[in-house]
């Protein structure tokens, strides 16, 4: 099994690297929050505007994310087709009018109305994406810990995320390691096994793995807890960084985004924009 | 809240990074363009160990990982997850797997998995799938209900067996017997 391609923290100098994590991660919580309530197309249409313009600053490149794309896209494609199948007239209900524009067969129609719930559909997870990619791709893992804990939430979680993120490369080697030697006695997980026997070879490579995670946990707490770690209520942070102009002004927008598409969404009574009527 | 211990704090972090690190393995069902999720049995395998609070937040840490680098957050799945592993942690903490384990634990097992992955799959991702994205309530009930039975068989099958095979490594207390 090859190494699985992940999107990581891709070091450069951008307007949006040089932003401290706590603004980014700030930034980030409210547009998935907004973009989560909101169903309006014009503000749909914004959020996509907007959120192509932070890739452009972001100075990513589209071939270093070109795979998640890739996935994101299958993703959509395959999610859209379910929502199709089942209820090919699903628009019509949700904006209360049927425009018929061609039928393929049976109760398989093809409505002005669908149409357009599904380009709102797909427009709500795309709008995401960029933004979230660039999150990742642009915010040092070790300040991502001190961000949260900037945010309230308890340092203890702050640190076990940074755990996670410290850990990922070697589990993944480990995992890769142990595969390979069961491999080499016989146990397959490709799909020339039953189902069952599938499941069951799992066990031989997750058992070890489990095992000496376990050993892990037991050597890392020990010497978390000879530093006293959770001593004290508070917790100061190496890579935590001041915040700059900059800074402030993307906190003002997180807001002003937030309000921006509360305000335009409910504007008319409920969260969907109808053009139909 | 009581504190987190120094000990979940690491078992969280590292269970997250194993349910990532299986997340992004794939290995292929019967049925197309699907795939078994070991990261779940590894979730409930670790809430029975460490808790409903580690469980909670290996699905919650670990499932945003998965989906924030390969295609943006899918919210009202990500929730399931941790409530999944939450009610798991709840129901099988109980069950103290480091003082042997025997068959009454596994059926309480695979119980409290039922349970969890029913609510989690069945409820808590369709009922945000309709409030968040709006998605045709049929469609997003059997996605749920498929990938909570897929969950249920993954999880009791390789779950269970970890269980079983981890119990059997700790040396139980009054194992030595006196030499005649």
């Amino acid at each position: 099994m090859a190494k699985v391609a992940v999107l990581s923290y891709i070091k450069r100098k951008s307007p949006v690297h040089d932003l401290v994590g706590t603004t980014k991660l700030i930034f980030f919580l409210a547009w998935s929050v907004a973009v989560m309530v909101t169903y309006d197309t014009r503000v749909l249409v914004c959020f996509l505007i907007g959120s192509f313009a932070i890739f452009k600053l972001s100075k990513v490149k589209i071939k270093e994310i070109s795979f998640v794309l890739g996935l994101a896209a299958v993703f959509l494609l395959m999610n859209n087709l379910f929502v199709y199948l089942f209820s090919p007239e699903y628009g019509v209900d949700l904006y209360g009018s049927r425009t018929l524009l061609f039928t393929i067969a049976g109760r398989y129609t093809i409505t002005a109305q669908q149409l357009f719930y599904h380009l709102n559909m797909t427009m709500k997870v795309v709008c995401v994406i960029p933004v979230a990619l660039i999150f990742i791709a642009c915010t040092d893992p070790s300040e991502f810990a001190a961000s949260l804990a900037s945010i309230g939430v308890s340092y203890r979680i702050g640190y076990s995320v940074s755990l996670a993120l410290r850990y990922i490369p070697d589990i993944q080697r480990e995992y890769h390691n142990i595969s390979q030697a069961q491999q080499a006695r016989g146990i397959d997980l490709s799909g020339k096994d039953k189902f069952f026997t599938r499941l069951k070879n799992s066990v031989a490579i997750l058992l070890p793995l489990i095992l000496s995670s376990l050993n892990r946990i037991e050597t890392i707490s020990n010497a978390m807890e000879l530093r006293g770690f959770g001593k004290k209520k508070k917790r100061t942070w190496y890579v935590q960084r001041k915040m700059e102009r900059n800074d402030y002004i993307t906190l003002f927008l997180s807001v002003a985004v937030l309000v921006f598409s509360m305000v335009v969404t409910f504007w008319d009574g409920n969260r969907y924009f109808n053009p139909f009527l | 809240m009581k504190k987190l211990s120094v000990k979940s704090v690491v078992a969280i972090g590292i269970g997250a990074a194993l349910f990532f690190v299986l997340g992004k393995v794939s290995i292929p069902t019967p049925v197309p363009n699907t795939y078994i999720s070991l990261q779940y049995a590894i979730q409930a395998v670790f809430a029975t160990l460490f808790g409903p609070i580690a469980g909670l937040l290996i699905g919650f840490i670990g499932h945003t990982l998965i989906d924030m680098t390969s295609y943006g957050p899918w919210w009202s799945w990500i929730i399931a997850s941790a409530c999944a592993g939450l009610i798991i942690g709840l129901i099988a903490l109980k069950l103290d797997v480091n003082e042997g384990i025997d068959k009454k634990k596994i059926v309480l097992f695979n119980v409290a998995q039922v349970i969890a992955h029913l609510l989690a799959w069945g409820v808590v991702a369709p009922v945000l799938d309709i409030l968040i994205y709006a998605e045709p309530m049929n469609k997003v009930f059997s996605q749920g209900l498929v990938a909570g039975v897929a969950n249920i068989v993954t999880t009791g099958v390789v779950g269970s067996l970890l269980l079983f095979a981890y119990a059997k490594t700790i040396v139980k207390k009054g194992s030595l017997s006196k030499e005649d």
